[in-house]
């Protein structure tokens, strides 16, 4: 899709939500894996029901920065951050915070397909409800599971077959699932890390497709390689050279008008 | 060609013929060579599974004579007696398949304790000497379990483990740990191999729980999982198969031993229901009766046990595969 397309797809969406508030506010942030000094000194507000895109050269630390907004980062050993990330105004790295609580409000999708190969699609969606049911939240679990599947997209082809293995279906059902499982949790934020980097191009469209529509209900971060789905889903991009945020623009301007020369450099193909 | 060459220095296939020149890429060179290698390892590998057909030809020979006087009788008749050469395996067919189910009831529980604690959650230091003295249990010789039973185990199973169940807990209101408690029994050959398999299972379950991709515990973390939850959720589910496939090693391992249980179990031609009694497995029963084997029919009764040991191996392990299988099949993977 040309770019001029997306501007017209977004121009829409920038008037009808007009200066949110934050979702998410991260202030200086740092994040190492040891002596390795992955992301430095970012700051970045994530608006709510928009869609923010990180955009970069492999190893440019755009991912590791999206896992510290849940704090996965720290699932790695050694791994650690400096600086704030807020949550709603509430700093997800406080004292007495427990990360695991973090990562019931903001959800996160990988790379990979990630489904769950010894469970039904059903149970796939219901995955994380336990844990909800187990801090005191009662719902029905059909209904979230039916919600869930709607809104990612995915109802109409797995209606019929709940029951079977998650592995029978293909790569970006399996990914739509993912995001179904995710959602199922009612996340505030959805973290997606590379979403369509394992699927085909027909995939690859319906879940963008997906992700454009999702704003409306949950704010999305989403990471990508590539730049024209950037600009086709998002509100806002950031670019990320080095493990350092260069630009931070509504993405109609990133591609149009990029502030740095590092990022027209990348966003025209000269490296990265 | 490099194998050519080694096979060429080692005089194995004087047949080869010599090097081509060497022009280009070899599209169509070393075609001798290539024909002599896969025929050596196609008769390595056919070697193992007629070896395997031997030895069950051998021992359904032997064992005819035995198997054709008692027919089915053989294995519900209790008496074993060289005297009247009347023979029957039911005890020690009991024996061997409590014995093993006893020990994987009590060994499973344990091994996964010690895989999941090594691949979770212990601290690096700490895992690999605790993983290598697990391991170190295999390595001890049968009779020196067997030695280690009778001189510490049984003394304290009559002691303070037989009372503590008959009596205290009460358990002796079942017929499964009443009657007196002699020491040397059903339960203390549960427990010798127990012990004995505990390493196998554990270093199997060790290394599919280690290798469960970090994708899928990252998936049940970002689900707001706690350890526990993403472990019992998502690492153990997708490594059963693997763990199943360790279980059964055991109790490959379990049905087949033979010097322990022999010095711990009381080799006694006798079914009782309680686990504190005496019994007799069909490997002990062998062990034990070989040399002094009297008769024609005597020994081709001893063979007739060692045949039903062999069919019961691998009945059992058929049946755990085809489990494993199953359940993997379901899941797709």
């Amino acid at each position: 899709m040309p770019v001029s397309d997306a501007n017209a797809l977004l121009g829409a969406g920038d008037t009808a939500l007009a200066s949110p508030a934050p979702r998410m506010e991260v202030r200086g942030l740092d994040a190492f894996f040891g002596k390795v000094h992955a992301v430095k000194d970012v700051s970045m507000a994530i608006p709510e029901h928009r869609v923010t895109a990180i955009i970069g050269p492999s190893g440019c630390g755009k991912s590791t920065f999206l896992r510290t907004l849940n704090r996965m980062h720290e699932t790695i050993p050694t791994a650690y951050i400096r600086g704030t990330v807020h949550l709603d105004g509430e700093d997800i790295y406080a004292p007495g915070v427990d990360a695991v609580s973090v990562r019931r409000h903001v959800g996160m999708v990988f790379q990979r397909p990630t489904a769950f190969p010894t469970m039904s699609i059903r149970g796939n969606v219901a995955a994380g409800l336990g844990v909800l049911r187990a801090v005191g939240e009662r719902f029905d679990v059909e209904e979230r599971v039916e919600e869930a599947l709607r809104r990612a997209a995915l109802w109409d082809e797995v209606k019929d077959r709940l029951d079977a293995s998650a592995l029978g279906l293909s790569g970006g059902q399996q990914q739509r699932l993912c995001i179904a499982r995710a959602l199922a949790m009612e996340p505030g934020v959805l973290l997606l890390d590379e979403p369509t980097a394992s699927l085909d191009p027909i995939s690859t469209e319906k879940v963008e497709a997906l992700v454009h529509q999702l704003r409306d209900g949950v704010t999305v971060v989403i990471v990508t390689h590539n730049m024209e789905q950037a600009a086709r889903v998002s509100d806002q991009t950031a670019f990320f050279l080095h493990g350092e945020m260069v630009e931070l623009s509504p993405t109609s301007d990133l591609f149009t008008r990029p502030r740095d020369s590092r990022t027209e450099a990348y966003i025209t193909g000269r490296f990265g | 060609m490099v194998d050519e060459v080694r096979a060429g220095a080692s005089g194995e296939a004087e047949n080869t013929p010599t090097e081509p020149p060497r022009a280009g890429i070899a599209i169509h060179g070393g075609g001798a060579g290539d024909r002599i290698y896969s025929v050596v390892i196609t008769v390595f590998a056919l070697a193992v599974p007629a070896l395997l057909l031997l030895i069950f030809a051998v021992v359904t020979n032997a064992a005819w004579p035995a198997l054709k006087t008692f027919g089915f009788g053989f294995l519900t008749s209790s008496d074993w007696d060289p005297v009247n050469d009347v023979y029957g395996a039911a005890p020690a067919l009991y024996g061997t398949l409590v014995s093993s189910f006893l020990a994987l009831i009590i060994a499973t529980p344990l091994a996964l304790g010690v895989a999941i604690f090594l691949s979770e959650f212990a601290p690096p230091w700490l895992r690999r000497p605790v993983a290598f003295l697990v391991d170190l249990l295999a390595a001890i010789p049968s009779v020196v379990y067997g030695l280690w039973g009778i001189f510490v185990l049984i003394p304290i199973l009559r002691s303070y483990v037989m009372p503590f169940l008959r009596d205290t807990l009460h358990l002796g209101a079942t017929p499964f740990f009443s009657g007196p408690a002699y020491g040397p029994s059903m339960l203390a050959a549960g427990v010798i191999l127990a012990i004995m398999i505990l390493p196998y299972i554990s270093a199997v379950s060790r290394e599919v729980l280690m290798a469960v991709p970090r994708s899928q515990r990252e998936a049940a973390l970002a689900l707001g999982a706690t350890r526990w939850e993403m472990l019992w959720g998502a690492a153990i589910p997708f490594a059963r198969s693997g763990i199943a496939g360790g279980v059964i090693l055991g109790l490959g391992r379990a049905l087949g031993e033979t010097m322990a249980v022999t010095m711990v179990i009381g080799n006694r031609q006798e079914i009782a229901a309680s686990l504190l009694a005496p019994g007799y497995t069909m490997a002990s029963l062998i062990a034990n009766q070989f040399t002094e084997a009297t008769s024609d029919l005597n020994l081709s009764a001893l063979m007739a046990v060692g045949f039903v040991l062999f069919v019961v191996t691998l009945i059992v392990n058929a049946g755990a595969r085809w489990l494993v299988w199953r359940t993997s099949r379901e899941a797709g993977i």
